[in-house]
């Protein structure tokens, strides 16, 4: 990161309780703007509650986590920490796009309209631009001839693109992507790592869970492995990948790989 | 590979001789349709010759104006009540899912109590509210009062009746919608927050429009059953069909035949909101299904575009 840049994303030991079970114990990590950082680990060590803490769709209950700079959930008043009401957290998450594993598209809506309604409804966006931006997103996710097609007429390869063409429209700052290829099948999951190379290309800050391996290092700027609520290792990718320094990144990879 | 081995060829090969074989036979279906028949025969028989049933004196009047404007009375008083019941229902429903306790325990409370009280008594008691509280008062709560009305003028029999049948519809319709909200998958509204919509615009745009699929069917039952429902009213005592069908019965002296043609004005009326149920079912099933089935008018239509007529 260049001196001075401040980070996208940054967290300082962010930790996060389910009841009794301690799901995030003390994450640190700083995501530097148009950085695609991959995260992976076993099931149940945390990677998508991380990610959902960064849009709030999770609260932290110890720790600082900021998004370009400002907290998330949280204004700072003097020392003094004050909860966003409800409309103050939607406001932040107009920044902030989020990709999900299972699609999530609107079924009652055509891929156009699932891309139109958060800038239409959210941010108030006059119609014609909206439509117009949301069909250039929709031709540079390959799907310009499906705009009028419901999600149930789609390939999960292109829900999956409709999806993020959605998040895309709302110009975001920042990318979350959670596993977005693990419920495709495996001759569909190219079209959307093309996809998000692209977005990553074009300078898009980006954080992506995955099991993809070959995406993380070809892609990836850096790499996280994350198990039992920790940051194991962290590094850039093609180094971790090949010279793994701890024995439970060794161990996982090579069941993966 | 092994599977192109088991593979026919596909030219030079003839193809299979098609299978004739001797369809099942089902002794079983004629018994029971002669059985049938000759129950449907003897029942139309006994229709056209008692002239018990009276069908002159009932053609005669099933469209005297009295029973026209009873006809009318009730369906209007059906749409009311179910408006006021769909809309009451839904914010109840709101109020039932909200986090606020308070909140919620009042919603589970009035439907606790309009839901667990028999329909016809709430009819009679908002038909008698005078004899309850004479006057009602605006003004500060247990304070003076500004304006003071009689109860009599206040609630006419039209405002009782469409309080009883409204607020007690009310108490079924949140449970109905209540359950259609809940049936919404969990990753709808998260993708909706997550795009940075309000609650409400997530609520409204994305939770409810999919909830009408599960909600529509139970709430054309209830349409049905309102509109056979709105007969009680003639206990506030409000006019709609059954009261001016009743009328006449027991002006003529002859009651019985009125009560088939009420009869059949309610299965005519049921009827026609039954057509419209399932349009509005296949409005609502749009994008959940590949490929919505024709109506049966469109099917009617391929079949004549078929024959080239
Ligand atoms: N709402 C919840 N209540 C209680 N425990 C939860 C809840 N959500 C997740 N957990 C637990 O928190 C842990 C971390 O879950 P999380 O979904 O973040 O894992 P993950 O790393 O994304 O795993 P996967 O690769 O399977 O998606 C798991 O043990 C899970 O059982
Ligand atoms: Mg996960």
């Amino acid at each position: 990161m260049g001196a001075g840049e401040r980070p996208m994303v940054q967290a300082e030991q962010v930790h996060k309780w389910y009841g009794r079970f301690e799901v995030l114990k003390g994450i640190d990590l700083e995501v530097a703007p148009a950085e695609v950082m991959c995260i992976v680990g076993p099931s149940g060590s945390g990677k998508s509650t991380f990610l959902r803490c960064i849009n709030h769709l999770e609260r932290i209950h110890a720790g600082r986590l900021s998004v370009d700079g400002h907290l998330v959930g949280y204004r700072e008043k003097g020392d003094k920490l004050y909860e966003m009401r409800d409309r103050e957290i939607a406001r932040q998450r107009l920044d902030i796009g989020m990709v999900f594993q299972r699609f999530n598209l609107f079924p009652h809506m055509t891929a156009l309209q699932n891309v139109m309604e958060a800038p239409l409804r959210a941010k108030g966006e006059p119609k014609h631009d909206v439509r117009l931006h949301a069909l250039a997103l929709l031709e540079r996710v390959g799907l310009a001839d499906r705009a009028d097609s419901y999600p149930s007429q789609l390939s999960g390869g292109q829900q999956q693109r409709v999806a993020i063409a959605r998040a895309l429209c709302m110009r975001p700052k920042l990318m979350l992507f959670d596993e977005p290829t693990s419920a495709l099948d495996p001759e569909l999951v190219g079209e959307v790592l093309d996809v998000m190379r692209g977005l990553a290309e074009s300078g898009m800050t980006m954080i992506v869970v995955t099991h993809e391996m070959g995406f993380a290092r070809e892609v990836g700027d850096s790499l996280v492995f994350m198990d039992e609520g920790r940051v194991v290792e962290a590094g850039d990718p093609r180094e971790v990948l090949t010279n793994p320094q701890h024995e439970r990144t060794r161990a996982f990879l090579s069941k993966v790989l | 590979m092994s599977t192109s081995a088991e593979v026919r060829p596909q030219v030079g090969a003839p193809p299979p001789e098609p299978i004739k074989a001797i369809p099942v036979r089902h002794p079983g279906r004629w018994v029971a349709m002669g059985v049938i028949a000759v129950l449907v025969a003897m029942l139309v028989n006994s229709v056209v010759t008692n002239p018990n049933w009276a069908w002159d004196f009932q053609l005669e009047n099933a469209f005297a104006p009295p029973v026209v404007r009873g006809v009318l009375t009730t369906l209007w008083l059906t749409v009311a009540s179910m408006l006021i019941g769909v809309t009451l229902g839904v914010i109840l429903a709101i109020m039932r899912l909200s986090p606020n306790p308070v909140l919620s325990g009042s919603a589970w409370c009035y439907v606790w109590v309009f839901r667990g009280t028999p329909v016809l008594v709430q009819l009679v008691i908002w038909g008698n509210l005078n004899s309850l509280y004479r006057e009602i008062s605006l003004g500060v709560p247990f304070g003076t009062a500004l304006t003071t009305f009689q109860t009599r003028d206040l609630i006419p029999p039209i405002a009782a009746a469409l309080l009883g049948l409204g607020l007690n519809e009310a108490a079924y319709m949140s449970e109905i919608i209540r359950a259609g909200i809940l049936s919404v998958d969990e990753g709808q509204s998260e993708a909706a927050s997550a795009l940075g919509m309000s609650r409400m615009q997530t609520l409204r745009r994305i939770v409810l429009p999919q909830a009408m699929r599960v909600v529509v069917p139970p709430t054309g039952n209830e349409t049905i059953s309102m509109l056979k429902t709105t007969s009680l009213v003639a206990y506030v005592p409000y006019v709609e069909l059954f009261f001016q069908t009743s009328a006449i019965g027991s002006r003529t002296f002859r009651p019985f035949p009125m009560l088939v043609t009420a009869s059949l004005w309610y299965l005519a009326m049921t009827s026609v909101l039954m057509v419209g149920q399932y349009y509005i079912e296949r409005y609502y099933a749009r994008g959940s299904v590949r490929e919505l089935p024709a109506t049966p008018l469109q099917k009617v239509r391929m079949r004549l575009s078929r024959r080239g007529i």
